[in-house]
């Protein structure tokens, strides 16, 4: 669907950098345009009733005893009635099709990359690379990346609107979330559930690149003085607000799966 | 186009007002409300059910019940309760029969057996945590009590509520507000028996299947 | 606030947690708070003992077990608390005009004062507005509609209204005393559990919700018996009004729903005070437990907010379209289906925690399906205007606006209840516009118009009709500039609950719904005006004849307001519309040719004190003070096992009194002057007597 560019990119939602997220859009905008089908007639009927039928008019047919009509109970059953039939099924389709669970098909491998909220800064560790970040995501263009989402602390949720869904992040759980970008670029992350008092500073930036740049990127953050070692790890659990971005050049690849373990591992019987 | 029948006139003598005022049946009030408040108390306990479903595998690697529970414990408790059903049956008939002595005699016994039962539960309970099951330890134990302690809780209220109807009883005799307070305490007696079983199949026999 | 308060370790075996740390001297507004709190309490309390109408206060008013006092107190009561929820909406709104920035520190509310106002704002609204607004106008109007003289327990219905009272009194205490929660108005754990929430302020919002849940569960129970029980002779449930029977579906709302947000609370305060681990991260809690319990109750709560609005917009459509309300069993039909199915939607509130397809498209699917009877509605009224004669006095004005409100606000319901659309605005501005275009839309301006529309019944004289108009003009205008940027905002990536900003493309928006906050301020000034105005200019409208709508229902054949018996003979019914179809057939209005003796309930000291005291022991609870929990408890208990003790719970009417207040108010009636024309409606020609 062709969308008007001025602006448009401060809209989000309607400035989709993936698959994922222009469909989501698509739903959002037949969603409103079949709803009109009903709003559009009623607000119309109010303002044409409440003209035409004012006592003031005197109208003749005024009918006090009138209170029942098969013909209209019929219609005012039946259309809203087959709209949410249509929607329901978009609702079945779309609910199995957009499933944060499903993999997205693609001739590329899918990258995995594993997120945890934190109070109140956002990390993402690459288990393949082995290379972890604060606040700042990167991932090759039209590569499937398959988010493994956990908390380290209260409920979060991850979200970068010009990609698609979001998901909650919660501690002792891993949530799957399959998003893909099919432009490059520089997007706009949060967490969406709030979280406490530094929540508001939980930003991140997404960055969409070509397979050159991200081998860059790696590059970079594998050279970075620092690496996510326990004790690092421990120095960043502390509450913090605004972190600044952070790079990890190294870090244990089970780090992730210690994490959730804390909560629920076999120590604790789950 | 369908008519309202208001046009139909009312037959001649109707004044818009009813001929006499019917004594209104207080008491009919009383037993519905009751009986809706055990309906809202049924919902209570079925969202504690379901938490103890929901969070009946976390153990946190700690103690199950499998280790713990006792089948022959807790059929001595249901054996008790579900007799005090009968005996407060007995007390209602003597209730009927406006035959006080009667009536005190079952409320006797059926306190004394609730009083068992309670006795029994907070030895189980205090046996439990004693044992390293207390409601602190996981989430499973902390679902258990809250769903029997409940129970429990609800039992004392009940035997409390007892000797309040009897000092009730004892001042005023087998009045139709005191019968009324009867009914509502056997419905509430009843009821209580009715969820210990569902507490029995659902806590004791499957935990230790 | 919680940042700088200790854990106690060592609680005071008096005073448990409570130290003078707890009080915020510190923070120059809380403090203007207190000031301005003690003064104008101080003042009230100083009036009523130098006019000396302490006595009369406590005999005629706090001990009252009468509906329409009750009623009246609890529209009071949320008109206040509405005051500092809309407060707190402005200092929302004014924060996040000004905190456009990367960092922390912005505007003039911290997060950790800003974070409290947002929960408080929501939980006043909901609990301490909306509810208190629902069940007073029941109070006020269901026994009157079904002709009865009062409810099943008016003891209860005391109790229940205090029990709110002091719910309320717990959060406003918070502002003084400690913290509030900063949690959000749900307070999901484990955020508001003991390890992130370690201070005060969760513990007030368990209370203050423990204690009125309680209330507000008993008053399910006693309006479901009334209805049930007490209808006039001839009062099938098909002849009932339409308010009644929504009141009726909220109640039984109430009774189903009530009892898990009971539960969820209890399970969160063990959790709190003694260690449990329902919804801890580890040791086996479940997070996702909470939050489908909370939603399981939060689902029908919603409903029982906005199925009496459904009602009140039902009786106003055809009053004053003078006509009967068209499809009143299709609609009566569609109310039982949404009173079902209300139970099986709750998921769609967290699409986005990872569910699953199949069971998030079975909720999506339900969420539509019950927009279909819901949408019905809509229609019910359009045709009862249709072929009417309508006027356009400010109730039917409030219809108006909100059937083109709430018709918006609806669709962007259907457009959330798709899962995958969910997913980018879940808890997004665009949810935020959402369910404030529905309650305020739907369920607020409902109240509004109930309260226009009763207001002669319960006072004796109408309100303004022209300050009316103005309120609901403004109120529309300023709602439609505060809550559309809002759906804007939401397609521009903006969530919700933030305190500052780095987006400066958002701030435009957020100014305009800030400027929309100060016209919905005004709005409530014209309205508290209008109060204050109509009371002075009371002899100018006043409703002499207990009709001044030329109304349909029984209500208004009382006189205005009623006497406390409310009916000096029980009706009969014939008709659905009883008051059109006497009027139809000249039977309104006459003076019955006997009376007889009224049993009616006492007053009693009851309710009220067993309130307080919950009140004390809320406090107590949390601040850790057990000695005065303990206390206070076994004083409750003792206070409600004394009541029943009580020999004298009622008393009789004799047929003299009641001769002598039915025949002052015919007189009154038969002669008010013939050219008075107040009791018509304020526009448009009157009519002949017709149904």
């Amino acid at each position: 669907m062709a969308i008007p560019t001025i602006g448009w990119s401060d809209y989000l939602l309607f400035d989709p950098k993936g698959p994922i997220a222009a469909q989501q859009m698509d739903l959002i905008i037949w969603s409103f345009l079949i709803m009109m089908i009903v709003v559009i007639p009623v607000i119309g009927m109010t303002i044409w009733f409440s003209v035409s039928y004012s006592a003031k008019k005197e109208r003749g047919d005024y009918d006090p005893h009138w209170e029942h009509s098969n013909p209209i109970e019929i219609v005012v059953w039946s259309i809203p009635l087959l709209i949410i039939i249509a929607l329901g099924i978009i609702t079945y389709k779309t609910s199995f099709s957009l499933d944060p669970r499903q993999p997205i098909q693609s001739e590329k491998p899918t990258m995995r990359i594993q997120v945890v909220a934190m109070d109140w800064k956002w990390l993402f560790i690459y288990p393949e690379q082995e290379i972890a970040t604060v606040n700042e995501l990167a991932f090759p263009v039209d590569t499937p990346v398959e988010f493994l989402i956990t908390s380290d602390t209260v409920m979060n949720s991850f979200f970068v609107p010009q990609l698609g869904s979001m998901i909650y992040a919660m501690a002792g759980m891993e949530n799957q979330l399959h998003l893909i970008a099919d432009k490059a670029g520089t997007f706009r992350g949060m967490s969406a559930h709030y979280s406490g008092f530094g929540f508001s500073g939980m930003k991140f930036k997404a960055h969409s690149q070509t397979d050159q740049d991200f081998e860059t990127w790696v590059n970079k953050v594998k050279a970075s003085p620092t690496t996510l070692s326990p004790e690092v790890y421990k120095q960043l659990s502390v509450k913090s607000k605004d972190n600044k971005i952070a790079h990890y050049s190294s870090v244990n690849p089970l780090m992730f799966n210690r994490i959730i373990e804390k909560y629920t591992g076999v120590q604790n019987g789950q | 186009m369908a008519i309202s029948d208001m046009t139909i006139a009312p037959e001649a003598g109707y004044d818009g007002f009813a001929k006499e005022e019917h004594h209104h049946d207080y008491a009919g009030d009383t037993l519905l409300g009751f009986w809706i408040y055990i309906m809202s108390d049924c919902i209570l306990f079925a969202t504690l059910f379901a938490t103890y479903a929901v969070l009946g595998t976390g153990f946190a690697g700690g103690i199950t019940p499998k280790d713990l529970f006792d089948l022959n414990f807790v059929a001595v408790e249901t054996a008790l309760l579900l007799f005090s059903s009968f005996t407060f049956g007995m007390a209602m008939l003597g209730a009927q029969a406006k035959d006080e002595s009667r009536l005190f005699k079952w409320l006797g016994v059926t306190f004394l057996l609730g009083l068992a039962f309670l006795c029994m539960e907070m030895y189980e309970f205090y046996h439990f945590s004693s044992e390293g099951a207390g409601p602190t330890t996981s989430a499973y134990w902390s679902a258990f009590y809250a769903l029997v302690a409940t129970h429990g809780l609800h039992v004392f209220a009940g035997m409390c509520w007892m000797i309040i109807l009897v000092i009730h009883i004892k001042r005023d005799g087998i009045t139709e507000e005191n019968h009324t307070r009867l009914a509502c305490l056997s419905l509430f007696w009843h009821f209580l028996d009715i969820i210990w079983i569902c507490v029995f199949s659902m806590v004791y026999l499957m935990g230790v299947m | 606030m919680a940042n700088k308060a200790t854990i106690i370790t060592d609680p005071d075996p008096i005073f448990g947690k409570l130290t003078w740390d707890s009080i915020p001297f510190h923070d120059p507004v809380i403090l203007t708070v207190i000031l301005v709190v003690i003064m104008v309490g101080g003042g009230v309390f100083g009036a009523i003992l130098y006019y000396g109408k302490l006595r009369y206060l406590w005999d005629e008013w706090l001990t009252s077990v009468d509906h329409k006092k009750i009623g009246i107190m609890y529209i009071i009561a949320a008109f206040i608390m509405l005051i500092r929820g809309f407060s707190d909406a402005l200092l929302m709104r004014s924060q996040q005009a000004l905190a456009v920035s990367d960092t922390t520190g912005v505007g003039y509310l911290p997060p950790e004062h800003y974070d409290q106002i947002f929960t408080a704002h929501g939980v006043i609204m909901i609990f301490f507005v909306a509810m208190p607004l629902v069940v007073g106008l029941m109070n006020l109007v269901v026994p009157l509609q079904i002709g009865a003289r009062d409810v099943a327990f008016p003891f209860l219905n005391s109790l229940s209204f205090w029990l709110f009272v002091v719910g309320a009194m717990l959060v406003n205490a918070s502002l003084i005393v400690g913290e509030f929660a900063s949690t959000g108005w749900l307070a999901y754990p484990p955020l508001s559990g003991l390890e992130y929430s370690p201070w005060v302020g969760v513990d007030y919002w368990l209370w203050a919700l423990q204690i009125s849940g309680i209330g507000t569960l008993l008053s399910g129970i006693n309006f479901f018996v009334t209805i049930i029980r007490m209808r006039a002779p001839g009062m099938t449930l098909m002849k009932m009004p339409i308010f009644t029977w929504t009141s009726l579906s909220a109640n039984v709302l109430i009774i189903l729903a009530f009892p898990i947000l009971t539960v969820t609370i209890t399970l969160l305060t063990l959790d709190r005070y003694v260690g449990t681990n329902f919804f801890t991260n580890d040791m086996g809690g479940n997070q996702m437990m909470y939050v489908n319990l909370i939603w399981a109750w939060g689902h029908p709560e919603v409903y029982i907010l906005i199925l009496p609005a459904f009602g009140i917009f039902s009786e106003v459509t055809a009053t004053f379209s003078r006509k009967r309300l068209f499809g009143y069993t299709s609609f009566i039909w569609a109310t039982v289906c949404i009173m079902f199915l209300s139970f099986i939607v709750w998921l769609h509130h967290f699409f986005t925690m990872g569910a699953g397809a199949s069971v998030n498209a079975f909720f999506g699917i339900a969420t539509m399906i019950i927009s279909i009877p819901t949408g019905v509605k809509i229609f019910n009224w359009l045709f009862t205007m249709y072929k009417g004669r309508v006027t356009f006095d400010a109730p039917m004005w409030w219809t108006c606006s909100f059937i083109i409100t709430f018709t918006i606000g609806g669709m962007t319901g259907v457009m959330l209840a798709i899962p995958a659309a969910n997913f980018v605005l879940h808890n997004s501005l665009f949810l935020v516009a959402h369910f404030h275009n529905v309650i305020i839309g739907g369920a607020l301006f409902g109240y509004f118009a109930g309260i226009t529309y009763w207001f002669p019944k319960a006072t004796g004289f109408k309100l303004d009709e022209k300050l009316g108009k103005w309120a609901c003009a403004l109120w529309t205008i300023g709602f439609f500039m505060a809550f559309m940027p809002l759906y804007v905002l939401g397609f521009m990536g903006m969530t919700r609950r933030l305190n500052y900003y780095d987006n400066p493309a958002w701030n435009d928006w957020l100014l305009v719904a800030g400027a929309g906050a100060l016209v919905v301020m005004v709005a409530i000034g014209v309205q508290l005006y209008q109060i204050f105005a109509s009371i002075r200019d009371r002899k100018l409208n006043m409703d002499v004849t207990g009709d001044p709508w030329n109304g349909r229902t029984l209500e208004w054949t009382t006189s205005s307001p009623p006497p406390f018996y409310n009916f000096a003979r029980i009706p009969e019914v014939k008709d659905r519309d009883q008051l059109a179809y006497l009027k139809y057939h000249n039977l309104a209005f006459q003076q019955p040719d006997k009376y007889n003796r009224i049993h009616m309930p006492k007053s009693t000291w009851a309710g009220i004190t067993i309130a307080v005291l919950s009140g004390i022991m809320g406090f107590a609870m949390v601040w850790h003070i057990w000695w005065l929990a303990i206390v206070s408890t076994v004083a409750m208990v003792g206070c409600f096992i004394a009541y029943n003790f009580e020999k004298e719970k009622d008393f009789y009417v004799e047929v003299d009194e009641v001769e002598a207040i039915e025949n002052a108010y015919f007189k009154r009636m038969n002669e008010r002057p013939a050219t008075e024309t107040n009791n018509a409606p304020a526009s448009g020609a009157t009519l002949p007597i017709q149904a």
